[in-house]
């Protein structure tokens, strides 16, 4: 049974029964203000104007039609006599509100609106939550999702993908494994992820409000303060790096410092300014393996710029791919991508580097940081994403970037588990680990 | 004719707001658009469902009763921010709206296809077709976008200085067991 919260209705519910018929306009919210306030019709007018919008966007007229007639019910007596002036009001400027339904269709519906379908069965949860997204709130900290809040600020996902890729970067180091600076890399990695991500958000509060994949976040909602972001992003950084450059090693810890840098002051800005921030985000996802190898040997290889290599490359298909499907929200909100600006060099790109991972496979072993078998084993998921990159680059279409972005998913994953199963088992002499450059005397 | 005037609407609804915003220096607080004003016991800031033109949330400020002028300052250049921030956005998605319809039009007519296909239902481009006017209107419109970047960062570090401040300030009150009594007699400052 529907249930209408009918005194928090804020939006303006107008049933056209037939084309060019007016219904009866309910204006819950204008109503009680104007007896509230004894507005004149003139700022009556000027109030509806202002809510032209919000209702034609908002819902498809037979689903306004049914709301109309379950929730009318209450207001039917009050709203009798105030509907005069209203329905007077718009009934003359019917052909600009109809224009203005053609005129501005594509303004972002809100989120769980139906705006294509007449859903005769919406679920009640989704009603109820998308009522509950149209409430005002106060402003102030629920303590008990503090907890949430701060793994969303930090992007909890994309931080486990870093540590899980520091990790890997520290388990393909040729050296024997030490779980305690092991658990310190780790969760210095993963707090210095926090807090680039915090800051990130921070600095982008009005954009991510006005795109779809972002508009749920901490900071847009006011669920925290901008403050509290920092304050958060402070106390997570300042640690972090500090674990990383006592903890691990100096290097490390400048290596953290560097990507957080990097992230929020150049990647963060340079995302509207220039199609060069791709470049600069994907040296940041390549520097977390450089510090899990860093952490371990305390020392920059070229093995660690090789898995840096292979993140680094890996980024352009996955980020291309899903950059595709997003250029009407990236046009609209002023971001500068490849995908946008540079179509041909987007999916070019993608594919240079789908190819060349097969390339930096067969690196592997001439590093000396796997077997042999390594770029074997590799090769079928190497040649698939290839492939993949080669039908989005032919075709350009939304279905090619979707199959790419998803295969970038576990691409990743599995490539870094090959790696260490064929990871190169050095012998685990003292002098070879000392000296790993000058050949070993002591065989 | 009545493209225009729908649009003539909004832009003199945004052009009023424009008004009241360079007409009066320093901003005071405009009631919202959204008409609702919270319970009058409520201590706290109040914050919205998003705008449905700009897709900002509005908040309605809670004035204390013996507001500092640190408080003061912090409390309007976050309404001149979010009105100045409000303005922009509004702008930007009608306009890009108004410019894709446009866009879209102008298309279909140059290949001599009617905005409604048999069904009745509105035609679409391709995302081809679509990306030329996505790479059109960021190139357009990219000083405005740049301009609007760099003074969205001087007034958010702005404001989040002026909240570290007047948190600190009414830490060392509270610590240092000083309360707000004094000149009660002046009540809301606006």
């Amino acid at each position: 049974m529907y249930k209408t919260p009918c005194s928090r209705l804020t939006g303006v519910w107008k049933c056209l029964l037939r084309d060019g018929l007016l219904g009866v306009s309910v204006q819950q919210r204008l109503i009680a203000n104007a007896s509230r306030s004894h507005m004149s019709v003139r700022s009556l007018i000027q109030l509806c104007r202002k809510h032209q919008t919000e209702w034609i966007t908002f819902q498809h007229f037979c689903f306004l039609k049914r709301q109309y007639v379950k929730s009318s019910s209450g207001l039917c007596q009050r709203a009798g006599p105030k509907q005069e002036p209203v329905a007077s009001v718009l009934d003359d400027r019917d052909d600009s509100v109809v224009s203005q339904v053609q005129q501005i269709p594509a303004l972002k519906p809100e989120p769980g609106t139906a705006v294509p379908s007449c859903d005769q069965a919406e679920p009640e949860a989704a009603r109820a939550a998308r009522l509950e997204a149209r409430q005002w709130k106060e402003l102030k900290v629920e303590y008990s999702d503090l907890p949430g809040i701060y793994a969303r600020l930090s992007k909890i996902k994309l931080t486990a993908l870093v540590v899980t890729t520091a990790a890997a970067g520290f388990a393909m180091a040729p050296v024997p494994f030490d779980p305690v600076t092991f658990l310190m890399a780790s969760v210095g990695t993963c707090l210095s992820s926090c807090t680039a991500n915090s800051i990130n958000q921070y600095f982008e509060v009005p954009f991510d409000s006005n795109m779809n994949r972002t508009k749920n976040r901490p900071l847009v909602r006011g669920q925290i303060s901008p403050l509290h972001a920092v304050s958060f992003a402070l106390a997570c950084g300042i640690p972090g790096v500090t674990l990383l450059t006592l903890g691990v090693n100096p290097l490390t810890g400048f290596l953290g410092a560097l990507n957080i840098f990097l992230y929020t002051c150049c990647y963060t800005p340079l995302k509207r300014l220039s199609i060069a921030n791709t470049w600069v985000g994907a040296v940041v996802g390549a520097i977390p393996p450089v510090m899990g190898w860093t952490a371990a040997t305390g020392s920059l290889d070229p093995g660690a710029l090789l898995l840096g290599a292979f993140l680094f490359s890996w980024q352009f298909p996955h980020f291309n791919a899903l950059s595709w499907n997003l250029r009407e929200d990236y046009s609209r909100g002023g971001y500068r991508m490849m995908s946008v600006t540079h179509p041909s060099l987007c999916k070019r790109v993608a594919l240079r580097h789908s190819v060349g991972l097969i390339g930096l496979s067969a690196l592997g072993p001439v590093l000396d940081v796997t077997t042999w078998t390594f770029p074997l084993v590799s090769l079928p998921i190497n040649l698939y994403i290839s492939y993949l990159a080669f039908r989005f680059y032919h075709n350009g279409d939304r279905q090619n970037a979707r199959k790419l972005f998803f295969c970038s998913l576990w691409h990743l994953p599995m490539l870094l588990l090959l790696a260490l199963t064929c990871k190169k088992r050095h012998v685990p002499q003292d002098e070879a680990a000392v000296a790993p450059s000058t050949p070993s005397l002591a065989l | 004719m009545n493209v225009k005037t729908g649009s003539y609407l909004i832009f003199r609804s945004l052009c009023c707001r424009g008004h009241r915003q360079s007409a009066s220096r320093p901003p005071k607080h405009v009631p919202r658009r959204t008409g609702f004003s919270p319970a009058a016991a409520s201590k706290c800031d109040w914050i919205g469902p998003p705008d449905r033109l700009s897709n900002l949330r509005p908040i309605i400020y809670h004035i204390p009763e013996n507001e500092t002028p640190l408080e003061r300052t912090l409390r309007h250049l976050r309404q001149d921010t979010e009105d100045w921030s409000h303005e922009f956005w509004t702008n930007q998605n009608f306009t890009f709206s108004k410019e894709k319809e446009e866009h879209v039009r102008s298309q279909l007519s140059s290949k001599g296809l009617s905005e409604r296909d048999d069904d009745g239902r509105k035609r679409t481009l391709s995302s081809e077709e679509m990306a030329v006017f996505y790479k059109h209107f960021l190139d357009k419109n990219m000083t405005r976008h740049a301009s609007y970047n760099r003074e969205w960062y001087g007034r958010n570090f702005t404001i989040t200085l002026l909240m570290a401040r007047v948190a600190l300030h009414n830490t060392w009150r509270t610590l240092t067991g000083q309360t707000r009594g004094t000149g009660r007699e002046k009540g809301k400052s606006t």
